[in-house]
Parts: C-alpha cells; sequence; structure tokens
C-alpha cells in the first residue's frame, strides 16, 4: 500500500503533535509509573493509590500550579520500565516522574535518568541497593528506603528471640529480593547463623507453581525465609499449606503485607506469628500512622483494610516532590536546578516518622520489626514489635566500610 | 503396538528399559549413592507427580485449543482470555452460591455460550480469512483483559474447594527408612490427585465423543476436509459453534480447576496461552492425543526443571520446543 499524500500529512501533524509538548506556565506535569499488569498489578494499584492520596492532600496544586498526572504502567520487567518511561518523558513531556515499582526497574530507570538531566525522577517503592548505592544518578531520589534497610533488626530478632540457626531461602530472582536476603542475612550470619547456597531457591517472577520447589525445601532447618511479592507470594503460600508444610517462615517485606494477606480466597491462618520487617506496620499506634490510614480508607473504600507499604513508599515520594515546588515556587524554568537543591536539602514528617535523605539521596527512615496476627475483624494485619530509629542505607557503617560487603547476590553472604 | 515393537525393535527395548528404571526409581527405597547423586527421593517423586498434575492442567486448556485449530484452521489467540474469564464467573458463582461445584458448572457454561457468541458474531463474518481472525482474537483478548482488569481489579483470588479436596493425602510410596526402622510414607496434595483424574476423565470422554459419536465423527470429517462435509449435507457452521463452544467451555472449565490448585490473577490469560500454544506446537497442531502428549512432556520439564535448577529452568520448554521444531516441525502426533 502506498501512502498519498493526505495520509502523509496526517502523519507529519500527527508526529509533530507527539513531541515533547511544552507544558502551559500554570500547570505542572507529574508522571507516576506503576506495574499495572503482570504479576504485580495489585502492587501497582496500591501504589497508584498512595499518588492520589499525596496530591489529594495538597488539592492537586503545588507552588501555585495545578498538577497534571500523567500514569504510566510496567509489568516489572526493566524494559517495559523503559518503555513507560521514555513515553512519559519524551512524549508526554513530564517534569517530575514518581516511579517505578520493582527492583530492577528502578536500577534501569536510574540509567535513564542520567540521560535526562533536566528530569527529576522520584523513586516510587523500588528497593534495590544500587539504585542509589553504586553510581546513583544526580537527578534520582529515593524518599522511601530500600529492601535492606527494611530488613533491620529481623536477622537478630529470628536468632536471638527465635533461636533459629539453620535457614532456607526462597526468593524471586531479581535486584530486590538480593537486597533483602542480604539485608536479612548478613547480621543473622554474623551472630552465626547458617544459610547454606543449596538451601537458597531462586524463582523467576511471575511463577505459580512452587510444588517442586517445596518439595525440594530441605527438612533439616528451622525456619524458610520467603521474600516473594504479589500473587507469587499468595500462590506459594495456598501450595505451601496445602502440601502440609510446617516449617516456620519469615517473611520480606513484602511476602506477609497487604497486598498478599488482603487477597480474596482461603485466609491464611498459618501464616500467623510470621515475623518480618519493613518500612510500615499496619497496627503502629502512632497518631500520623492512624490519620495515614484514616484518610487511605475515606478515599478508597475499596483499596485494603490498612495501606499497603506500596501506597506508603508511593505518597512520601508524591509528597516529598510537591512539597519541594512548593519551596520553589513552582518554578523548575532551569531545568529543575533549584528544585532538586531542595530535595536534596528536604527533611519531613510522614506517617512513619521523620525521613532525610543521604548524600546519595536514599532515604534516612526509621523501620519496624513486625509480626503477622489476626485483626479485630478477622484480617490479617502486622503487628509493631519494635520500631528501629533512623536506619540508614550503610546499616551502620561508614559508605567505604559498607561497600567491602560487595554487591549484593544470591551468593552474597556466603554464610555457608 | 506390535507395528511398532516390530519395525522398531531397538526403540521399544529402550523405552522399556527407561520405563523400567523410573517405575523402580517411584517404587524402591532409594540407596545412599543415588541420593548423594541426585538428592533426595521425595524431591524426585513429588516433581514427578507435579509434573504429571500440571501436565493435566495443561492438557484441560490446550486440547479445546487443538480441538478449534483442528476444525477451523483458526488460532484462536483469545483461548487464555476464556481461561481466565471462566475462571473470575467461577469464583463469583461459586460466592454466590457457596458451592465450589457450581462455579464450575458456571464457567463452562458460561464460556462455552461466549465461545458461541464469539464464532457466530465475529469468526462467521471473517470465514476462510485466517489470518485477520488470528489478528481479531489478539484484539478480543486485550480488550478482556483490560476489562476484567476494571471488573475484578488486580487483586489475586483463589477458590475454597470442598473441605474433602483440600490437605494432603500420605501415597503408598516410601520416601525413606528413618534409623529406627519405620517407613515414611509420601504426602501428596489431594487436590492436585484431583485434577490429574479430571484431566484423564476429560481426555477419555473427549476420545469416546470424537470416536463414537455421530457428532464426533462429523467433527473428524470436517478435520479432514470441510468442503467436502459440507457437500454431504451437514450444517457445517451448527457444528462449528458446537466445536468452539466445547473448546471455550473446556478452557472455563480448566480456569476454575487451576484457579483452584493455582490463583486467579492479571496475566494468567497470556501464561496460559503462551503454554497451549507451546503444547500444541510441541504435540502437534489440531491433534488432541497430541495435546496430551505436548502438556506431559511441558508440564515435567517444567517441574523438574524448577526443581533442579530453577534459574535456568525456563530454558528446558522452549528447548522442547526447539527440537521438536528441528526434527519434525509439524508437532510429535500432526499429520504434515
Amino acid at each position: 500500500m502506498i501512502p498519498d499524500s493526505r495520509t502523509l500529512i496526517a502523519a507529519a501533524i500527527a508526529a509533530v503533535l507527539a513531541g515533547p509538548a511544552m507544558a502551559q506556565d500554570d500547570s505542572i506535569k507529574m508522571g507516576a509509573l506503576a506495574t499495572l499488569e503482570g504479576a504485580f498489578t495489585v502492587l501497582g494499584e496500591d501504589s497508584m493509590r498512595g499518588v492520589k492520596l499525596a496530591l489529594e492532600e495538597f488539592k492537586y496544586t503545588a507552588g501555585g500550579k495545578k498538577i497534571e498526572l500523567i500514569t504510566g504502567s510496567s509489568d516489572a520487567s526493566p524494559d517495559s520500565a523503559i518503555r513507560a518511561t521514555r513515553k512519559l518523558v519524551e512524549q508526554d513531556g513530564v517534569q517530575v516522574l514518581v516511579g517505578p515499582l520493582s527492583g530492577s526497574e528502578g536500577l534501569a530507570v536510574k540509567d535513564y535518568a542520567k540521560t535526562k538531566p533536566n528530569v527529576t525522577f522520584l523513586n516510587g517503592s523500588s528497593a534495590a541497593q544500587d539504585t542509589t548505592l553504586r553510581e546513583p544518578a544526580e537527578n534520582f531520589f529515593r524518599f522511601g528506603t530500600e529492601g535492606a534497610q527494611w530488613m533491620a533488626g529481623l536477622g537478630e530478632y529470628v536468632y536471638n528471640e527465635k533461636g533459629y540457626r539453620s535457614i532456607a531461602v526462597l526468593a524471586e530472582d531479581y535486584s530486590f529480593p538480593y537486597t533483602q536476603v542480604f539485608g536479612f542475612l548478613e547480621p543473622f550470619c554474623r551472630l552465626g547463623g547458617k544459610a547454606p547456597a543449596d538451601a537458597r531457591f531462586w524463582v523467576p517472577i511471575g511463577n505459580k507453581d512452587y510444588s517442586s520447589v517445596i518439595a525440594a525445601l530441605p527438612d533439616d532447618v528451622d525456619a524458610i525465609y520467603v521474600a516473594l511479592g504479589g500473587a507469587d507470594a499468595v500462590n506459594f503460600l495456598t501450595q505451601y499449606e496445602q502440601a502440609g508444610g510446617d516449617l516456620p517462615l519469615v517473611g520480606g517485606s513484602i511476602t506477609v503485607d497487604q497486598t498478599v494477606l488482603g487477597s480474596k480466597g482461603r485466609t491464611r491462618d498459618f501464616v500467623i506469628g510470621t515475623p518480618s520487617a519493613g518500612p510500615i506496620s499496619d497496627t503502629w499506634d502512632d497518631a500520623r500512622w492512624q490519620k495515614f490510614v484514616e484518610a487511605y480508607k475515606a478515599q478508597f473504600p475499596d483499596g485494603f483494610p490498612s495501606p499497603s507499604l506500596f501506597a506508603h513508599a508511593y505518597y512520601i515520594n508524591t509528597k516529598a516532590a510537591l512539597l519541594a515546588l512548593n519551596e520553589v515556587g513552582g518554578d523548575l524554568s532551569d531545568g529543575g536546578k533549584k528544585y532538586r537543591a531542595v530535595l536534596s536539602g528536604l527533611s519531613f514528617e510522614t506517617p512513619t516518622g521523620m525521613v532525610k535523605l543521604d548524600e546519595r539521596r536514599n532515604a534516612v527512615a526509621d523501620i519496624f520489626l513486625t509480626e503477622v496476627s489476626e485483626g479485630p475483624d478477622g484480617n490479617l494485619l502486622n503487628k509493631t514489635i519494635k520500631v528501629i530509629p533512623s536506619v540508614s542505607q550503610t546499616l551502620g557503617v561508614s559508605y567505604d566500610e559498607f561497600l567491602k560487603y560487595g554487591p549484593v547476590s544470591r551468593e552474597n553472604p556466603k554464610c555457608g | 503396538m506390535r507395528r511398532f515393537i516390530e519395525r522398531h525393535t531397538f526403540w521399544a527395548i529402550m523405552i522399556l528399559i527407561v520405563a523400567g528404571i523410573f517405575l523402580w526409581m517411584i517404587f524402591a527405597v532409594w540407596p545412599d549413592w543415588l541420593i548423594s547423586a541426585i538428592g533426595r527421593k521425595k524431591t524426585f517423586v513429588n516433581t514427578f507427580l507435579n509434573g504429571l498434575t500440571l501436565a493435566g492442567l495443561y492438557f484441560l486448556v490446550a486440547s479445546g485449543f487443538t480441538l478449534v485449530f483442528g476444525l477451523m484452521r483458526n488460532v484462536n489467540l483469545a483461548h487464555g482470555s476464556m481461561y481466565l474469564l471462566g475462571a473470575y464467573i467461577g469464583y463469583e458463582a461459586a460466592e454466590a452460591s457457596g458451592n465450589w461445584f457450581v462455579g464450575l458448572g458456571a464457567a463452562f457454561i458460561a464460556i462455552a455460550f461466549a465461545g458461541i457468541l464469539l464464532q457466530v458474531l465475529v469468526f462467521r463474518r471473517m470465514e476462510g480469512d485466517d489470518l485477520r481472525q488470528t489478528l481479531v482474537t489478539i484484539g478480543v483478548s486485550i480488550v478482556a483483559a483490560d476489562l476484567m482488569l476494571a471488573i475484578w481489579s488486580g487483586t489475586t483470588y483463589q477458590f475454597a474447594p470442598p473441605e474433602w479436596l483440600f490437605g494432603a493425602a500420605e501415597l503408598p510410596i516410601i520416601s525413606t527408612i528413618r534409623s529406627s526402622g519405620k517407613e515414611v510414607f509420601l504426602k501428596y496434595p489431594i487436590y492436585r490427585l484431583a485434577v490429574l483424574a479430571v484431566a484423564i476423565a476429560v481426555g477419555i470422554a473427549l476420545w469416546l465423543f470424537l470416536n463414537r459419536t455421530r457428532i464426533g465423527m462429523m467433527i473428524r470429517a470436517g478435520v479432514n476436509d470441510r468442503d467436502m462435509l459440507a457437500a454431504t449435507g451437514v450444517n457445517v457452521q451448527v457444528v462449528f459453534a458446537m466445536v468452539f463452544a466445547i473448546g471455550a467451555g473446556l478452557a472455563g472449565f480448566a480456569g476454575v480447576i487451576g484457579g483452584t490448585a493455582l490463583s486467579i490473577a492479571p496475566g494468567e490469560d497470556i501464561r496460559y496461552l503462551l503454554a497451549s500454544l507451546v503444547v500444541v506446537i510441541v504435540g502437534g497442531m489440531g491433534s488432541v492425543p497430541g495435546a496430551a502428549i505436548g502438556a506431559l512432556l511441558i508440564g515435567l520439564a517444567e517441574q523438574f526443571g524448577l526443581a533442579y535448577f530453577p534459574t535456568y529452568g525456563v530454558v528446558l520448554t522452549f528447548l522442547i520446543m526447539v527440537v521438536v521444531l528441528a526434527v519434525r516441525p509439524q508437532g510429535i502426533m500432526g499429520s504434515s
């Protein structure tokens, strides 16, 4: 088929229109990117609730300008995240972007951010270590903490309080679970715990059938550390129960989170008592958290019984973006230089306490040690056991000292 | 069978030996050298059973797919959506009535009806235009996926099967013998055994239907030459609609079965579409026994891969596909 001149003209006009549209003076385009497809869909949906919660709080205005929200979707794979990010930045022309959701997506978006120095990127909930630890991007900010920080205190807790000495590991095979396993095992192994490499199982994201992995789990360990998310975690928990599994579990931050505990179907009573740690705790009785939960419930009656850590992370990052916009009076005309300087120094009150950034623009915040328990109306909730104050990305040691631990991977720490 | 043994004596002996070793591995108590070589018996036998039951599930989905293709030369890429829609409808029906079997029946009937609608409203309008039909099914599947996401959101759903299907059963297979001399028997989830039984029952029923009934005869005739079938006075459109109803209904039925064994969430449609595509490519397009063989190969490969080398397990599935395409492009049971 040969296009006639009319289609050619139409195509040319379309191409011009689709180019980076200049934002009008009285509005700022803000992008939000989360996984609205694939195994992590439900996580992405709650993330968007977090973004809207923050925007609603600011009545969709910041620095005297209207905020125009444009959403993008990925499926937890780095290439889909880059595709969606490019669309938001290069076609829609967003100046501030909040996202992505998943660990390896974050690594990819950070690298992309380096090629767009005039756009400001705020992380969603992606929590891989190297997004900010090694070769960070000047214009990428993470106001939510990351996977290894989220595990603060859990390794010590299961070693000292639960008395576990050897642990099998089951996790998805990408950067975020590596970070979580590292954060959990590092203190656990330093105390003398064991997690040999042949008792670590790495499965692809979106795996449905865990029965063979369950069969391969060793019998001679004290517990299983599970770092799976979304539908993957639901599948594993049900199949583990069906197979008559009786080892106690230790949960990664998103494994016994509301995105899993709030799923439809048989209630998973056997996870009651599972210890975990993360950036939020459902039952924390602090007034700031309670207010956040009330606002979430009021705005999203069809949401979870309590906001998940994804809603929380996206809320915090969106709120940081809006607070800084207020401070610069909505002025991004210098390519956002002033705006990013404000963001770097920003410290503010979140539903889970004060948050501030370190020199690599990663958050320092409080972490919660939790345990799954049954709520008043039969919902499963994460009960607060302990709050660990001001956890930094380097987990208390100096930056140079921390780099010696090596990058997170399937075998780090060895712990044989 | 006898012809096969006479013509390929060497291969027949090999197959017998392999089968013998397999049976021994399942029922015997493993000596220490075998355990140190490939791990515990529990892992092996469980993985084998998992492979079988997963194959059952794949067969349920893929048999409808291959049936439709065999008759209509129509690659229905919306088959995965039928699976997922069936699962959701089944879930709603089971929740409303409190009976899992009602959900199972509702899924079959509703999706069979949806299949008829698809055939009558869409495919009949572009008959004989295979490429266009295929492209339209892709469109249908994309629209359906977003509609389902809008209605049922991204939350993971799980069925509550009847109490007697839940939990684990002890199999008469010895896993190990403890130092005290006590035998430890293998435990296996009852529900997954039920999946296997249902798949075998459906397979036999399909075989009987296709080979022993008048309608089955018409369908087989249609597979061979649909113009000739039409010329003999059979209303081909009715046969088409019926096959489509059965094929789609089986996908909906499998949605409830699979949603109970695993779970239902957005993205499952693509997963099962891909699984059925691989299964029918390996087994041979249009052949129901081929679907069974393909499902068995893919199910076992997936599970053994997951248990013994989880990181690279996925490769095994596609390796099988590559080998089949290289050696026998029409599939194991396919006719060229």
